[in-house]
Formats: structure tokens, sequence, C-alpha cells
């Protein structure tokens, strides 16, 4: 029975992998900026925040913005998907409606994660956000590490790591993007090599010398770092292939398009193709994320009741 | 209301915090007024808070055969942009000083000829090791770590009260007392312009890369460790971590053909230049101690082939025992042609003609260390010593003048520590890391304060109950910095993907239990 798998679960499964990456990934672009702000006693305040919010392509208005607002919108607002208590939020219900599909571990480190946030949200406001985001690394650590070991190795299991592939995917590439299409805003590498985790692999390829190239190129296409462009498009295209083989697989043909591409790119040429590449990376990666819901999750429309005559 | 700093009374030396009571000193301004207000309940969560993510991280410290979290004070200590260059020029200038005397040392011996520094100095020292002759170390580095430690007397001068060119150790104790303080007080933070600390993994892996033998095109640096039970273990994996370099053993290395190579599963990989964290006597035994069980035999007979380098060099100690350490302002001038930027404490030397009667006549005044004592060894404080004493160590400093150094005591600097529910002052001092590539000396920002936590105490040790603060740098100001000005619209980044539960999300507050 484990070759059968309901739309609307595989649905939630997707999302559920996707909202948890998001608040990870979130949760240490938030945290590597504000440790880099507090270290750097010559980074502008608004410059940074700014950045962050292209980053996570939230609108930053006009008015000079602080990291308390900063917080408020991509930390704690339980309204908003894009900030982590609104990933965790939905990753949570999403959990829900797939209960019979997750672990009962999986739901419950997404539940307790989802109550105790209230309690260090309230502790970052009178000590800072460090404990608070802490959290929530570890939680989803927990959370995809409970996925590993407590799921069998089925379709359901294939739905959550292509999720959380296709977010990592994307949250990588939106880092870079700032970094690279707009020097002005752009943050630093170590900022970039800590929001991404990698600055201690980094450190062990290339003894913590850095350039924004080889920054990018570990980033992109190093093929072990799990947090890799390359490593998770290739993890996302497993879980494709495993899924079925069609002739023609709209859902996988984009990611395998990037992976072989990123595959025999010339690494001296990257930084001159690094634009065009970004973009191509995130139109890829949405077209495969619709052609997935597409293909596994068609929309079925509301019914809608015609009443005729009178 | 009654504040954390009421019962605050200055000590019989110079505070770091207040000019005089009540009267706060400008750098220090922003500290206190964040501090001030703070219930001793609200300080004491910061400081439990910050001593679990110590336990949490593996920073700690064994005391009394127990594993404690590293003692990390929550009143920072202050240095304004001013005291810092002089501190930052005398602390460079020192090594500059020290590295000549060792290159003249373990070569034409200049200086004792010309009678700067008496050849006794050099023959006599148990740190003189024949092996390090004819090592000549690529661009004449030997020193590629310093830690030279300094005080502040009752005048706030800052004075230099020992050096450390062997294995000077506590720069990660900088490293992660920021990394608290950043995490503890934020706002504190933000509101101040402190020099950061995080380069001090590249600047070092910079130095010991610049320090490989000649012809070497990409070196392979290691961090060579006693291993796990040496209390510094802590301070050799970060070191490691930071720089993204193996941390090895003794016995994970093998020399042959008087090259190094360690032992890895891809077979043996040659070593270029090794980041030693153990003592001269214990690094070859073919050298050295030949019972030591933490070395690698043959490391020296590479060293002087030139195949290896070792940082720092072997032979070190020639430059930072005690008798030496009077002799550095005359070097700095000899040398560099300076004067130095940093006093020592005043120093005697009794075997110089006129001296033995000046330190006879006010031994009570003084303390008396024997040159070759070690640990505070031997180690005799006039004013607190008794009669007998008194008259023992004049009959010991006459019959043998040479061994023996005297000082005029120092009261060190106080500053405002917790104690309890209470702010009191107490004795602090000051290790600045200096890192050597050959071409400049660099002093990380700051440096490791250590803090006696006992009242009146003047041992700062955290083998003997010290505690540590982290040391900030202001700087001059944001005006030269490299922050970049907003140039032009944000990039357009696409907008994220929401799913179908995007849409259906409440308020936390409102949302039901499950």
């Amino acid at each position: 029975m484990n070759d059968v798998i309901l739309s609307r679960i595989a649905e939630a499964l997707t999302w559920t992998g996707r909202y948890v990456e998001r608040a990870d990934t979130t949760g240490r672009i938030l945290d590597a900026y504000l440790h880099r702000l507090l270290e750097d006693p010559w980074r502008d305040e608004d410059v940074a925040c700014r950045s962050l919010y292209a980053i996570l392509g939230v609108d930053a208005g006009t008015d000079a913005v602080d990291m308390q607002q900063v917080l408020d919108q991509l930390a704690f607002d339980a309204r908003s998907t894009c900030s982590i208590e609104g990933a965790l939020g939905a990753a949570r219900l999403n959990a829900r409606s797939a209960r019979e599909a997750v672990s009962s571990e999986m739901w419950e480190c997404l539940n307790s994660t989802w109550h105790a946030l209230a309690d260090q949200r309230l502790a970052a406001r009178r000590t800072g956000p460090y404990a608070y985001l802490e959290l929530v690394r570890r939680r989803a650590a927990l959370f995809f590490g409970l996925a590993d070991s407590t799921m069998s190795r089925d379709d359901s299991w294939r739905f959550v790591v292509l999720g959380r592939s296709l977010e990592r995917v994307d949250m990588t590439v939106r880092l870079l993007s700032v970094r690279v299409l707009d020097a002005a805003h752009a943050p630093d590498w170590p900022t970039l090599l800590s929001a991404s985790g990698a600055d201690e692999a980094y450190a062990r390829v290339y003894g913590g010398f850095g350039d924004t190239a080889r920054v990018a190129e570990f980033l992109i296409m190093d093929r072990e770092f799990p947090r890799s462009v390359l490593h998770a498009l290739t993890t996302a295209e497993e879980c494709l292939a495993a899924l079925g083989r069609p002739r023609q697989d709209p859902a996988r043909r984009p990611i395998g398009r990037m992976r072989t591409r990123l595959e025999y790119l010339d690494s001296t040429a990257l930084e001159d193709v690094l634009p065009s590449l970004l973009r191509e990376l995130q139109t890829s990666c949405m077209a495969s994320a619709e052609a997935v819901a597409e293909r596994f999750f068609p929309y079925q429309g509301p019914v809608e009741w015609a009443q005729e005559g009178a | 209301m009654a504040d954390i700093f009421d019962a605050y009374a200055l000590a019989d030396a110079w505070d770091e915090m207040f000019e005089r009571p009540g009267e706060v000193r400008t750098a220090y301004e922003p500290v206190l007024a964040a501090l001030q207000p703070m219930e001793p309940a609200e300080l004491r969560f910061r400081a439990d808070q910050m001593a679990r993510s110590f336990t949490d991280r593996g920073v700690t410290y064994a005391f009394a055969g127990e594993e404690r979290p590293w003692p990390l004070d929550l009143v920072p200590r202050v240095l304004d942009a001013l005291e810092w260059d002089l501190i930052q020029r005398g602390v460079s200038q020192r090594v500059r000083a020290l590295e000549a005397y060792l290159a003249d040392a373990y070569g034409p011996c200049r200086a004792f000829e010309d009678g700067v520094v008496p050849w006794r100095l050099l023959l006599n020292s148990p740190h003189f090791h024949r092996a390090a002759h004819g090592v000549e170390p690529p661009g004449g580095v030997r020193i590629h770590v310093a830690g030279i430690d300094l005080v502040r007397d009752e005048a706030g001068d800052f004075r230099v009260l020992e050096d450390n060119v062997r294995v000077p150790s506590g720069v990660s104790y900088v490293i992660e007392n920021r990394r608290a303080m950043t995490r503890i007080f934020p706002s504190l933070f933000a509101e101040q312009h402190v020099l950061p600390v995080d380069g001090y993994g590249q600047r070092l892996l910079a130095a010991l890369r610049a320090a490989a033998p000649d012809g070497v095109g990409d070196p392979r640096v290691v961090v060579l460790t006693p291993g796990p039970s040496n209390a510094a273990y802590f301070e050799h994996a970060l070191l490691a971590r930071l720089m993204g370099v193996q941390l090895v053993e003794g016995h994970d290395l093998v020399c042959r053909g008087n090259r190094v190579w360690m032992r890895t599963t891809r077979g043996e990989m040659p070593v270029h230049v090794v980041y030693r964290r153990l003592d001269d006597d214990f690094l070859d035994p073919l050298h050295f101690r030949p019972d030591s069980v933490i070395g690698c035999p043959g490391i020296m007979n590479a060293a002087q082939a030139g195949n290896v380098t070792l940082a720092n060099a072997v032979g070190n100690g020639i430059a930072d025992d005690k008798l030496l350490y009077t002799y550095v302002p005359d070097l700095i001038r000899y040398y560099l042609s300076e004067e130095p930027v940093l006093p020592n404490v005043e120093s005697f030397r009794p075997d110089e003609p006129g001296q033995l009667e000046a330190v006879l006549d006010q031994l009570d005044q003084l303390v008396v260390k024997p040159v070759d004592g070690a640990g505070g060894q031997g180690i005799v404080i006039g004013p607190h010593a008794d009669r007998q004493t008194l008259d023992r160590v004049r009959k010991e400093v006459v019959a043998d003048p040479r061994g023996w150094i005297a000082q005029r005591p120092v009261a060190l600097s106080t500053s405002p520590t917790l104690a309890g529910e209470r702010m009191a002052p107490r004795h602090i001092d000051l290790r600045p890391f200096a890192v050597n590539d050959g071409s400049d000396v660099w002093v990380l920002p700051g440096g490791l304060t250590r803090v006696a936590l006992q009242e009146g105490n003047l041992i700062v040790n955290s083998s003997q109950g010290g505690g540590s603060k982290d040391t900030w740098v202001l700087a001059e100001g944001p005006a030269e910095g490299p922050a970049a000005e907003p140039t032009g619209p944000l990039p357009e980044v696409a907008p994220r993907q929401l799913g179908p539960d995007g849409e259906r999300l409440v308020p936390q507050e409102g949302a039901q239990q499950q």
C-alpha cells in the first residue's frame, strides 16, 4: 500500500519539508547578519537590514530599517510564511494534515517547537534573539534527523526531502543573488558562509581564505557540501527519479538541466556567468516546483454551484 | 533604589571604570549606562545563560578535578583608541626586538660582542638549544605568535610584565568571550564601535603559510597538540577549526628522509608547517627528552634540513626568561634604534655594579625573584615578608647576585567585577596576542583580560580561580569604515512560493492548542 499516496498528503509533505528548511535557513541568515552587525563596528544597520529584506524577497519600504523591525518581520511574524514563526506554523499545519504519513516523533517535534517559540520569543526581547535562533536551528535539525531515522525510504519520505531540497536551492540562490546583483547591499563573504552553515566546511577546503568567487563556487558547485546548490539539485533529482520515470518529466527536466550544467561548468568562468546562472537557477527551481505540483497534486478548483433559473 | 554599583569602593589602585568615586571614565559610559539599571537577578540570569552556553559548547576548564564553564565576567574591559594605539605599537615593537635578538643569538651574536647583554644570559639559559642553531627560519621569523603580558600601574601606565614567545595560549578565549558577549548583551554591543576579533584564524593561517619552506607551492599546515588531556586542547581544536587544518598528535606524524608526513586514509601526506602547541622538551625524543611520547621523533632533523617549519621556533625560550626581560628596553634601542613604547616594571639586576647595594637597601620594598624560578617559586614579596625571610634572601642574593632579579611591586589596576550580587573592584591584567607573518607584526585588537576573582588577590590564572573579561577596543569612528552606501534600487529577487497552508495562517495567540 506504500506505493500509493494521496495527492493532498504528498503536497503537505513537500511543504512541510520546505517550510522547516525555510525556517532553518532564515534563522541562519538572521543569526549571521546580527552577529556580523555587532562584530563589525563599521556596518551600517539600515544597509544590512535592507540587504536582508532583499534576500528574503520582502519589501523594505523607504523608512530606515533597524534590526528589531527585521526580527519582528522575519522571525516573529506568525502571519507570514516568509518568517520563521510563520514557516514553522505552516509546517505544523501541513504535518498535521498528513499525520498518518509522518511519524509521531516528527509531528511532536514540530508541535512542541511551535509551542516553545512563544517563550523563546519573550526571552529574545529581553536578552537578544540568539537562543531563539538556536532553538529553531536545532529543532529543524531534529525534525530532519527524525525524518531520516523514523520514516521508511518510501515516496512519503521522498516528498519531504524533495521539498527541503527545492527550498535549499532557492535560499542559497537568494543569498548569492544579493551579493552578485548589487555589491552595495552585499553581505561580505564570511557572513554568506556562516548564513549557509558553511564556514567550517569551507575552511577545510580552502583554508579559511575567501573571496567572493571562491565562496560562490563553494556554495554553488561543491559536490560534498549538503547545502550547496549542486548537492541540493542532485538530491532533488534523485527524489524525482525515484518517484517515477515518465518519458518527459517537466519537474525533473529543469532541475536535471541545471544540475548537469553545474557539473560541467568551468569554475574559472563562474564569475562571468554568475548573474545569469543565478537567475536561471531561480526560474528552474520555480518551474520545477510548479511542475511537481501539476504532476503530483493537481489542483481541483472548488466545486461551483450554479443556480439555474430564478 | 539601590543599584549594583552602590557598594563599589575604589581599591588602592587605578580603576579602569571610575576616575574617582561616582565619576565614570568616558570610554565606559555606555557600559555603565547599560549595566547600572540591571537588577542583580537580571545579571545572574545572563551570567547563568552565559555559563550554560560555555558548558554546552565545551568551553570549560578543569578546576579541582571538576569541569567548569569558562569564567567570563559580565563587565567588559574597555580600551579607547588611544590606549590601544599605544599597546599595539608597544607589543609589536617588543616582538620585533625579540625577533632580532633571537636571530642574533642563534647567529652572529653581535649584542653579546657589543656588551649589550652578557654572554652568560645565553649560555646559562636552559632554553638555549644547540638544535636550534643553523635552522634558518623562512622569512627570518621565529616568533610567529606572541603573547605579551601587560599590567596597568597605579598611575594608569601600561607596563610589560612578561613576554611569551614560546607557546602563548589563551587566544581561543578571546574569540569565545566575544562570541558570548555579543549574544548576552547584543544591544550594548550595537551601540559601540568595538573592533572585531574574528580575523585571527585567517591572520594566523596566512602567517603560517608564509613561513613555509621555500619552494613549497601550496603548503600544508597542521596544528600539533599533546592531545585531549591537555588543558589547552580546546584552544588547539578551535585554532585548527578556524584555519580549516588538521589537528594532529605526535603519532599522527612520521619522519622519513628528513621530511615530515602525516598518516591519512589516503596514505602519507607531506606536512610543511607545524604550529606546535607543545614545549621544546617534548617535541622530539631524539633531541630532547627521550621519554616523551607526545612528540615526533625526527621532526628536529626535518626542521634543520629546512623541510618543515616549526612555529614557534625551537629555542625561543632564551627570549622570554626573567633576566632577559630586564634587557628588552636596551634591545629595543640596540636593534631598532627606537625608544621603548611600553616600559617594563621597574627592575634591578643585583649583579650589576651599584645595583646590589640598591636592592639590599630597599629589600623590604621590592619583589625579589630567582631568575630560573617558574610558576612563582621562590618569589619573595618584600612588603609582606617577615624579618627572617628578608635576612635569608639578603644572604642568598649576596651569595649569588646573578641568580636574582628584583622588581618594584605594582598594584594592578582594578575593574568592576560581579561578586555575588554587587560590583566590586578586582585586579586585572592583559595579554594581547601578536601574529608575525614576516612583513608585519599584527596585534589582535583586544586580548585576554584576566581577573582575580578574590578580593585583593593579584593572581589571575584560571587555575587559581581567576576569571576573564571580554576586552573591547573602541574604534575611532565610523568615518573611514568600509560600509557601503546604498547606490541604487535593491535587486529584484523573485517572490517566495507558498504552500496550500500559506494563507490559512492565523496569529499564534488565537491558534488552537493541540
